[in-house]
């Protein structure tokens, strides 16, 4: 994965600082509660939810078992029907063809639907520096591309500003990049969209290359599916003579038939809705209807090394439905940006230390990102054990181990930071089987609380740099017991 | 080595401890799930396809197929509009009473062009109930992709209920994955802005389905 959030502190520290900024949390609590509440409306309307949630799970592991067999399958049936398939590596490979494609048209615009692939490889700012630019032309994209900031949820990447700083960032940046923003400009929702579609359609109308992700690929047919709500998937998608899509190489599905799991899973599991208002399906190109030509580059950035990964390959199976991020206490209260990886919330804890390793601060934190209380599991559309993979990434950034990066068989070491967290594990285990001595162990601590410092010293620090002490009560549980239940024992 | 390659290479080596399964692919899969949520009469499932095309916002109309000229006159009547995009196969009877000028579709005009027309009208492929949604296939009485989109008026008709499927999986069946399709269900929507749903951000901001039969 691309250096999109280089310096980024580790989880821990960027989510105390989130948790402090009270506008934050205020507009990711508004926004988590009101679509999980909506989502399990919708969910509850389709009686076989967990019959389609079981086929969607065995169809993803099915691919992924036989990965190579069904990438070369999508590999003709896109060439047979008018498109040209690229295959990239890594990041940098992925941005050095679609600049080369960008500038064979001549073109120094671009006009993107969002996609997550893209902001994984940083594709914006690979084409800024080719002297290409490219605009984002969903909503929250463009808020956050006007804002000089970075996407905080999957779905909804401005899910952390509201509409008042939506404003503000239209009537002060909307100028720079074209049409200002009319005059008066006001803050309610439908001003605020108004302003952006009188923005974009200029755009859109000149456009000659589109760039887009995709949500499907089918392998027997070549077909790509873009899901989407606003529309301007479909201006991207049919407008421009030139498509170039960026796929992750885990989006395929076998046959046409299997869309009709996943438009009906997605849609519910992601903005709760029925169907989404939008969905484009094309298949190479077509006479007179939309692009003349069409690139698709196929994508590992990773995504190979993941599969690899036994207990972490299921990740591969995601969908990018976000319904995860909206049920999660953790990033409730933290929002998208702490997790410093495009992919944030739960599935971002597990996917991006898979597809980036875990030699940085910030990727060794995340499997930590998370109070495993499997919520995310159970909203899974695809049935993916975040939990699961939680904890095996823990075991792996703790322990070291065999892993595969870039392909090839590396043993990790051990991470430095944990050596306090195996010597308190140790400790605690000793106490634990010496209960006379855990005994005045706690007497002592009641005692001497109003003593105790707010963190710990020595090598604990690190620990409590990043968490708030629990206050020792006044009384161990055991004494309490005894005396309000008539000298009894702990049973 | 090309990356194409080095990418397959990586896939079987990352795939070497999982056993070989030769399962066809058709019985690979458990489909335990339904081809269709409830039994319902066909007038049931027209009933609900209006139903849910209300619910996300588009204008619904009924009408017999003596009516249809006539109701389609007035929702160009009534909308203002003067002129109306034409997709190149679309059943001539169906503007017979509308004043608006007819704009044919042709594969030279521009976006700008397109942007300039109050309406358009075409048929569609396939209607499905339970999900309030409209699936176009750019068929001669479709028209292209871009017709339905720039304009911020797009009429829809859907014979019913020859063209009416109750499910997802049902409109799979009868569609053609190699012609390009668009679903459609209510206008153009976001949520982008504090989850507060509002219409009409890129795509048409009225959406009339007339349900004709």
């Amino acid at each position: 994965m691309s250096g999109t959030f280089v310096g980024m502190p580790a989880f821990p520290k960027a989510a105390q600082r989130a948790v402090g900024n009270e506008t934050l949390r205020g507009n990711l609590r508004h926004a988590t509660h009101t679509i999980r509440a909506k989502r399990a409306t919708a969910v509850s309307e389709v009686s076989d939810w967990a019959a389609l949630r079981e086929a969607g799970k065995q169809i993803k592991d099915h691919t992924l078992r036989h990965l190579d067999r069904y990438l070369e399958q999508l590999e003709a049936s896109v060439t047979a029907a008018g498109g040209t398939v690229h295959w990239a590596a890594d990041a940098d490979e992925a941005n050095r063809i679609v600049a080369r494609l960008v500038r064979e048209t001549g073109e120094s615009e671009v006009v993107k639907v969002k996609s997550m692939a893209t902001q994984e490889i940083g594709l914006n700012e690979a084409l800024e520096a080719e002297g290409i630019r490219a605009y984002e032309t969903d909503l929250a994209e463009l808020i956050v591309q006007l804002g000089k900031d970075r996407p905080s949820h999957i779905l909804v990447p401005a899910i952390h500003r509201n509409r008042g700083e939506i404003r503000d960032i239209f009537r002060s940046q909307m100028g720079e990049w074209g049409r200002p923003a009319p005059e008066g400009l006001t803050d309610t929702p439908a001003e605020l969209a108004e302003a952006a579609r009188l923005h974009l359609r200029e755009k859109f109308l000149r456009a000659k290359v589109g760039i887009s992700g995709a949500n499907f690929m089918v392998a027997e047919t070549g077909t790509l599916v873009v899901v989407e709500s606003e529309g301007n998937g479909r201006m991207c998608l049919t407008l421009p003579e030139t498509l170039i899509s960026v796929v992750g190489i885990e989006k395929i599905v076998p046959t046409w038939r299997d869309l009709e799991v996943f438009l009906q899973t997605l849609p519910r599991s992601s903005t709760a809705e029925r169907m989404n208002p939008y969905t484009s399906m094309w298949t190479g190109t077509a006479d007179e209807d939309g692009p003349r030509t069409f690139h698709l580059v196929l994508l590992d950035n990773g995504r190979t090394d993941t599969l690899a990964d036994e207990v972490g390959r299921q990740a591969l199976r995601c969908i990018r439905c976000s319904a995860c991020l909206n049920v999660c206490p953790v990033y409730e209260r933290a929002g998208g940006h702490a997790y410093g990886s495009v992919y944030p919330g739960p599935i971002g804890a597990i996917l991006s230390p898979q597809l980036r390793g875990t030699a940085s601060e910030i990727d060794a934190s995340l499997p930590y990102a998370s109070s495993l209380c499997g919520a995310c599991y159970e909203v899974c559309p695809v049935a993916i054990d975040i939990p699961e993979v939680l904890v095996h990434l823990r075991e792996r950034v703790v322990e070291g181990g065999q892993v595969t990066r870039e392909g090839n068989k590396v043993v990790l070491q051990p991470a430095k930071g944990h050596a306090a967290e195996r010597a308190a594990m140790r400790a605690a285990r000793w106490a634990f089987t010496h209960p006379g001595a855990l005994r005045t162990g706690q007497r002592l601590a009641s005692r001497t609380r109003r003593l105790h410092p707010r963190s710990l010293p020595g090598p604990g620090r690190a620990w409590s740099g990043t968490r708030d002490l629990p206050p020792v009560p006044p009384e161990p549980f055991r004494d309490w017991w005894q005396r309000t239940h008539g000298g009894e024992d702990v049973k | 080595m090309s990356s194409r390659e080095r990418i397959l290479g990586r896939v079987r080596r990352a795939l070497a401890d999982v056993p070989q399964d030769d399962t066809p692919y058709d019985q690979a899969i458990e489909r335990g799930y339904l081809r269709e949520h409830g039994e319902r009469s066909v007038a049931k499932t027209v009933d609900l396809l209006a139903e849910n095309l209300a619910d996300y916002r588009a204008i619904v109309h009924r009408c017999t197929a003596d009516d249809l000229a006539a109701t389609i006159a007035g929702i160009l009547a009534a909308r203002g509009s003067k002129t109306v995009l034409v997709p190149p196969g679309l059943d001539a009877g169906w503007l017979a009473a509308a004043d608006a000028e007819h704009v044919p579709d042709g594969s030279g005009s521009t976006p700008h062009e397109l942007d300039r027309v109050d309406s358009v009208i075409t048929a569609c492929a396939v209607a499905i109930a339970e999900t309030g949604t409209i699936v176009l296939d750019g068929s001669p009485d479709q028209g292209r992709r871009r017709i339905t989109l720039v304009p911020d008026h797009h009429i829809c008709v859907v014979r019913v209920p020859d063209q009416v499927v109750s499910s997802v999986p049902q409109a799979l069946e009868r569609l053609d994955p190699v012609r390009p399709s668009t679903w459609i269900s209510g206008p153009s929507a976001t949520s982008d802005i504090e989850l507060d749903r509002v219409e009409g951000v890129h795509g048409p901001r009225t959406l009339e389905v007339v349900l004709v039969g």
